[in-house]
Order: structure tokens, then sequence, then C-alpha cells
């Protein structure tokens, strides 16, 4: 693989914890790689399927789901309703061949702006690891 | 939904100084910004959220006849309202209006990698406009607010708030889980540094408590269930059983004149002897007891886990019928606008700092345990006395941050801030009742950091007290005398310490109390790393949290001494109490909404909906879905699953998700 190659990550983000816990890692200065573009909705329990299939559609390396921890979801159980729809996904992208390493659900709160900055490393080295998607092949 | 215009929409860039622009290429990114698609202006300022940089922002909404805004600058969480506010002053609808978060997400921590930070940049920025172009005009909700407030707990912290509540004429519902007020601070002798009596200074306030009009106390009680939003809060109590009735309960059963009047004559026949709590078991009480003499509410409390149900307590309450030792749990809703957190704290088991000795050696005892004995109320009658003969101490030693600024993992990482002034407090005490004492306090920094408290303890220096640097490493009793043989390094001095001393105080950590995790879930408060209840924002919004309506007061937010106690609790009040003098708040219109055409009426949504917001109705002569926008909190789980995506969830619709993902992926340079 090229060394430039550089991953297209996409974060999907509830507003309430995860989304203030990245700005707590910018507010503590906590490093991370810039690899990764983050959308803002307000709660995980919002993120349509159809959403993560459109960004792997569209080219995405990775995707990453991350909300409350479980019981602290803003709107009760949006979160866990999130958690549920990535088995079903994770499936289907496996059916599809995609490595299922590819599309990761994490909680991280508002407090935890390391925690979220150690995500986004995680996820980085993985998709890193695992290469441009398979499907960008067919575009060709 | 709004008539489709042909979007047109304005970027502008912020330097936040060199937060912003020392990281990521400013001109680069402005010049970008004209390349894409909708963009009729890019300009950048210094500081867009000042004064000229938000003056621009308006001047072009009607220059450039704008149709959406995207400011790249901080997060939305700090200045979207004040953006939003700028694009309404401009003419524009304030929800037409994006930010991109080129700051916390961007600049600050990417602050090493100009290009990444700026190709970042580039696709926020892209992405934003991409969403501003199809954003709709939106209209807020505004709701009528209940005029009626609820704090939860009752010690100096709930009993401030809701006495200036009260004094501004809100009706306020004072709950506390104990059977009395006072909480904490009623269990102290004396205060730091002024030396005030802290029952002088609190009696007075827990009496008006009880006097207020304005106050409905209940105590012995409990949140169970929290329902509705800012305004209009439904709050589900649960009474718990105290087998004692109030002269108002027992008037409501027909016992006119009957009712605890607070005579005791209960508690003298009660057969069950149990360590009373409020003394930290150090003296006893009855099945049926009040804790102190002070309590308000005067009324007794049956303890149904001790209760041998003999009845003679009900034989000789007599007449006044006031005990029912069939008693259960009643549950009761209150209607309320805003509520405050004013949960406190308990000590942390500092048992689990195995080296010290706490529950094993009787000598070594807590900093409130030595406030009970010595104070003139307290199980001694104010008398000073070794725990295991009862003798006075000749040599007192204190361990300070004992369980606090701890990180073996088994204390507190964190500062209880107030132990080492009420340690000086202590040694200043003794001094002045045990003539010859000698004391000792083992520090790791003294932190006297508030008004007269740095002089306070120079002060405990000229009366004689030692102080020596250095962690208590560990603590071993002499079996026969019960003293205590006390084990560190003077760090200054450099040398091994082992002095023998006849007791030892440890100035425990404090963490939040065992019920905290429930109650802030009830109410959707998140929780800070240290495990204290999280303030909206640590410096600018202190008392709020980031459930509307809900507020925090006193040490449950983070520890905190009497003086920051009382200041909080009156901000938090004063804050708690502007959308009920308002009379009404406007409620973020981000509402689900049925696109009846797409709706095949399967009813999925409505078992998703964590607020019962949806129904199935019947229209034109088949089912969909209806929305009660007073129930819908906008979080779109509803959207996330509707097969048919028929639900148009406002401000986060799939297409502007979908339009955002798209120019992500496929917008950009390459
Ligand atoms: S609000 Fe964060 S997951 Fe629901």
């Amino acid at each position: 693989m090229a060394e430039e190659w550089k991953p297209k990550i996409l974060a999907i983000i509830c507003n309430w914890c995860s989304y203030a816990g990245a700005d707590l890692a910018g507010g503590a200065r906590i490093q991370y790689p810039p690899d990764i573009r983050a959308i803002r909705v307000m709660c995980t329990g919002r993120i349509d399927p159809l959403f993560i299939m459109k960004a792997f559609q569209d080219g995405a390396d990775g995707v990453l789901i991350s909300g409350c921890h479980f019981g602290d979801c803003h709107y009760l159980e949006g979160n866990f309703k999130a958690a549920k729809r990535m088995f079903l996904i994770k499936s289907v992208l496996k059916n599809i061949g995609l490595d299922d390493r590819r599309i990761r659900m994490t909680f991280v709160s508002a407090s935890e702006g390391a925690k979220w900055a150690g995500v986004v490393n995680d996820v980085v080295k993985t998709v890193t690891e695992l290469g441009p998607s398979p499907l960008k092949e067919f575009e060709k | 939904m709004a008539e489709k215009k042909e979007a047109r929409i304005g970027v502008f860039i912020c330097h936040c100084g060199t937060n912003i622009a020392g990281s990521i290429d400013i001109k680069a990114l402005q010049e970008y910004a004209k390349t894409l698609p909708n963009v009729v202006v890019a300009d950048e300022y210094q500081y867009m959220c000042s004064t000229p940089g938000q003056g621009k922002i308006v001047d072009a909404i009607a220059e450039s006849k704008l149709t959406g805004v995207v400011v790249a600058a901080c997060s939305p969480r700090l200045h979207e309202p004040t953006f939003r506010m700028a694009s309404k002053v401009g003419g524009l609808n304030p929800f037409r209006f994006e930010m991109a978060n080129i700051r916390e997400q961007n600049s600050w921590v990417h602050m090493h990698d100009r290009e990444g930070a700026t190709a970042k940049a580039k696709d926020s920025v892209r992405i934003a406009v991409a969403k501003a172009s199809l954003l709709e005009d939106l209209f807020p909700k505004s709701v009528p607010v209940e005029k009626a407030a609820l704090v939860v707990g009752a010690g100096v912290a709930g009993i401030q708030a809701s006495l200036d509540l009260a004094n501004a004429g809100i009706p306020t519902y004072l709950i506390e889980k104990s059977p009395t007020i006072g909480g904490r601070m009623s269990q102290l002798d004396k205060t730091f540094p002024t030396l005030d009596c802290s029952q002088c200074i609190l009696t007075p306030k827990m009496v008006d408590v009880g006097r207020n009009e304005n106050i409905i106390l209940k105590t012995y009680t409990e949140v169970e269930k929290v329902e509705g939003y800012i305004g209009n809060f439904d709050i589900t109590l649960r009474k718990k059983a105290r087998g004692v009735l109030t002269p108002d309960e027992a008037a409501e059963r027909g016992y006119v004149g009957g009712g605890c009047n607070g005579c005791g004559d209960c508690a003298g026949v009660c057969p069950v002897i149990k360590g009373n709590e409020f003394e930290f078991a150090m003296a006893p009480r009855k099945a049926i007891y009040i804790y102190h003499p002070q309590v308000v509410p005067n009324i007794y409390t049956v303890d149904f886990e001790s209760c041998i149900k003999c009845g003679l307590c009900v034989d000789i309450c007599g007449d006044k019928k006031a005990i029912d030792l069939e008693m259960e749990d009643t549950f009761e809703t209150v209607k309320v606008g805003t509520a405050i957190l004013a949960t406190g704290y308990d000590l942390f088991p500092i048992e689990k700092k195995a080296e010290w000795g706490y529950n094993r050696y009787e000598n070594v005892i807590t900093g409130l345990e030595f406030e009970r004995l010595i104070c003139a109320s307290g199980p001694t009658g104010g008398h000073l006395v070794r725990p295991s003969d009862g003798q006075t101490p000749m040599k007192v030693g204190f361990v300070l941050c004992a369980g606090s600024r701890d990180n073996t993992g088994v204390g507190k990482p964190y500062c209880s801030r107030f132990c080492c002034m009420y340690s000086l407090k202590h040694a200043h005490q003794i001094h002045e009742k045990i003539p010859g004492a000698r004391v000792y306090l083992f520090y790791m920094d003294i932190r006297s950091f508030g008004k007269m408290y740095e002089e306070f303890y120079y002060r405990i220096q000229d009366e004689g007290a030692k102080f020596i640097r250095g962690r208590v490493s560990n603590i071993l009793e002499d079996a026969t005398t019960k003293n205590l043989h006390v084990f560190t390094e003077d760090t200054l001095l450099q040398r091994p310490i082992n002095l023998e001393l006849d007791l030892v105080v440890l100035a425990s950590a404090v963490q939040p109390v065992a019920e905290e995790d429930t109650i802030r879930k009830l109410f959707g408060v998140s929780k800070s790393q240290d495990g204290w209840m999280l303030e909206a924002h640590p410096k600018l919004n202190p008392c709020g949290t980031t459930t509307a309506g809900v507020f925090l007061a006193g040490v449950c937010q983070g520890p905190k001494d009497i003086p920051d106690t009382v200041a909080q609790a009156e901000g938090a009040a004063s804050a708690a109490s502007i959308p009920i003098h308002t009379g009404k708040v406007e409620l973020e219109p981000y509402f689900a909404q049925c696109m009846d055409e797409k709706c095949a009426g399967c009813g999925m949504c409505v078992n998703l909906c964590p607020y019962g917001a949806l129904a199935l109705v019947e229209k034109n002569g088949r089912k969909v879905m209806e929305v009660t926008e007073a129930k819908c909190k906008g979080c779109g789980t509803c959207g996330g699953f509707c097969p048919g995506g028929a639900i148009h969830m406002q401000h986060f619709t799939t297409p502007q998700i979908v339009a955002q993902i798209d120019a992500f992926l496929l917008g950009g340079e390459q």
C-alpha cells in the first residue's frame, strides 16, 4: 500500500455525549490524527442504517458511530436502539464482503475527552491497516 | 416545509486569534470556500463572535441575499446560539445557520499538522455548506412554564435554593430522603474560619423552611420518576412509609387534634436500640426516633427494618393516634417548571485505605465523627474523648488528604477541598478545649484558598500546632494502651517519623451519595469523570446541566465548602426562577413530522418513541402516524428506523444528513 494513503472515515456522533467529549478533547489539546470527519446528530438513535450504507457506497473506508454510555442517553434509550441496528449493519456488511471492523460503535461520555482521542486513534489505525475499501474498486 | 429557493450561502471563517489560525491556513480555506457550490460570499475575521464579526454576517445576509449562513469557528455547543442570533438580526430564520467546528475538533487537536488540519477544515466547511443549502425555516415552539420548582436534597444547598425560590414567590417542593432537613452542615460543630456555630447559623434557615408558605417540604421522600421537559416536568415522588402521621395527615384521617407533636413518649417506651446514624452510631436511638432535638419537621419516624411491632409506642401515643405501624409507601405526582439537584456527598469509605486502620483501631476516627465528638449537642456533650477508654486525648494527629489526591486507584484523585480547613479548625478546637494538648497535622499541601483562610492557617500555626509534610504510610495500634504509632517521613526535614498518639483523625475524602447515579439519570444529567454531576459549562454555566430546566447546587457538582455551596445554591435558584418568571420557554423545533404520503401506517415508530409522542391515526381512510409536538424531544429515533423514510426529522432530515455524507465523500478536491 502506498505510504501516502490516508483513510476516509466518517463519524456520526450524538450531540450530548460524544460530540461534547470530542469538544473536551479539544479543550484539553489532546492530539489525534486528522483522518476523521464528524457529523453531529442529536442522538445515535437518529442514525438510519442507510446513512452507513450510503457512506460505504460513497467510498468511505470506515464509519464510526459514537454515543452516550448505556443508561446515559439524553433521550433514555436511543443508543440501545442504535446498538441493536449495529448487529444488522455488521451482518449486511459481511454479506457484501466488507470487513465488519470498518464499522464501529463506541460510547464516549461528555467527560471522556481522552477516551475520544483514544477511540479516534484506534479507528484510524484499524482502518488504515485494513486499507482502502474494496467497494472503491467497483467504481474504477 | 418552505418553498424551494435557490440556495445562496455565506461562509464566515474565524481565526479565533491564533487558536484556529495557528494551525489552519485561513486564506486557503477562504479561497476554497469560494469554489464550493451555492457559496456566494466567503469572508474571514479575527473573532467572528465579536460585534464587528457578527456585523459582517448581518450585513452579508442583506447584501448577498443569503439563504443560509455557515460559520467555521468553535463548537456549536459554544456559539451556535450567538450566530443564530446574528442570522436572525440579519433577517434570516435562525435555523438556516450551520456551524463547522474547526477549533475543538480540529485546530486544537491537530496543532502540529497544518496540512492535515487545513484539509480537514475544508471538508468540514464543505459538509456544513451542503447542510446549510438544505436548511429550512423553523419556528421554536413556545410553551407555558408551570409556576413551581423542585429542589432535591435539603442540606444547606437545597435549603438556600428553596428559600430563594420561595421568597421570589415561587411555590417550591423541597424533597429530602432522610427524616429531617439540614444535611451535612447540621452535623458540624463550628464552621471555618469564622468559628461560627454551625447549628446556630443553620437552624434559623431550617425553621424558615418549615414556616415558609411557598415551601412544600417533603421529608423521607425520594424522586421516583421524571417525565416532561423544561416548563412542564411531571415528577413522581415516593413518600416512604414513616409510620407516623403529621397533624395534617392525622386530620385527614379524621383524628382532629391528633398526629405527632414530637413529644417523644413513643421513643421512651420503644424496646429496640439501634445506632443513631446522625451520630455515626456513637449514640443510641430507638426504632422510633428523631435524629436530634432540632429536627425539621419535628416528627418521629419508625425504622421498619428494626421495628418488632410490639405496639408499645401505639399504646402510649394514645388519642393522638400518630403511629400507624401498617403504613406503606405512597406516591404522588407534582408538576414543576424547573428543578434543582442538591444531593450533596457521603464520606469515602476510608477503611479501604487499610494502612490507617479505620474500623480496626478504635482511636482512629473520621473528621465528621470528630465534629460530633466535639459538638456540645453531640454524644459526649462536647467533651472530646478517646473511643477506646473515654480518656481525654493529649496527643492528636490529623491525616490530611485521606483518600483524596490519591492516584493509587484506591482513593479519589481529586482534592476534596474542605478537609485542610476543617482540620485546621479541629486543631484550634483542641487547643481551645484541652489545655496542654499537642496537635500534629500530616499534610501534603495546605490549601487555604478562601477569604480569610490563609490568615486562619497562620493563626493555627501560632497556636502551636505541628505541621509535618508527609503522607502517613502506616498506623499501628498498641494492643494494651490502644495508642497509635503513626509512621511517615517528614519530607521537609527528610527524616522518618514514628509518633505515638492518643487519637488520629482522618480527613476523609468525599464522594457522591449512593443515590446520585439514579437521580442524575432520572433527570438526564451527565456525570464528570470524577463521578460528580456534570455542569453545562465549567466556567460559564456552572449551575446548569445539559437538560434544560435542571440545575445543580452544592457538592453534588463537585466538592466545595459552605460559602461556595450557598453561592451556587443562590445561583441555581436564580437560574431556575428565570423561566418561571418569564412564564414561557422556547423549545428547539427539532420535532419529527410524518410525511403522510410515504407513511404505510406500520406503527413501528410508535413503539420506538421513548416519550409516547407518536400515535397512529385515521386520515383519508387509512392509518398514518401523527406526532404530538409537545411530547417530542427530537431524538430522531423514529426517523432512524422508519422503513419507508416517511419521517421528516426537522433540522436533521434524511436529505440533509445524506447531503453531508455525500459532500464529505464525493465532494472535495482530488
Ligand atoms: S443522546 Fe447520546 S446516544 Fe442518545
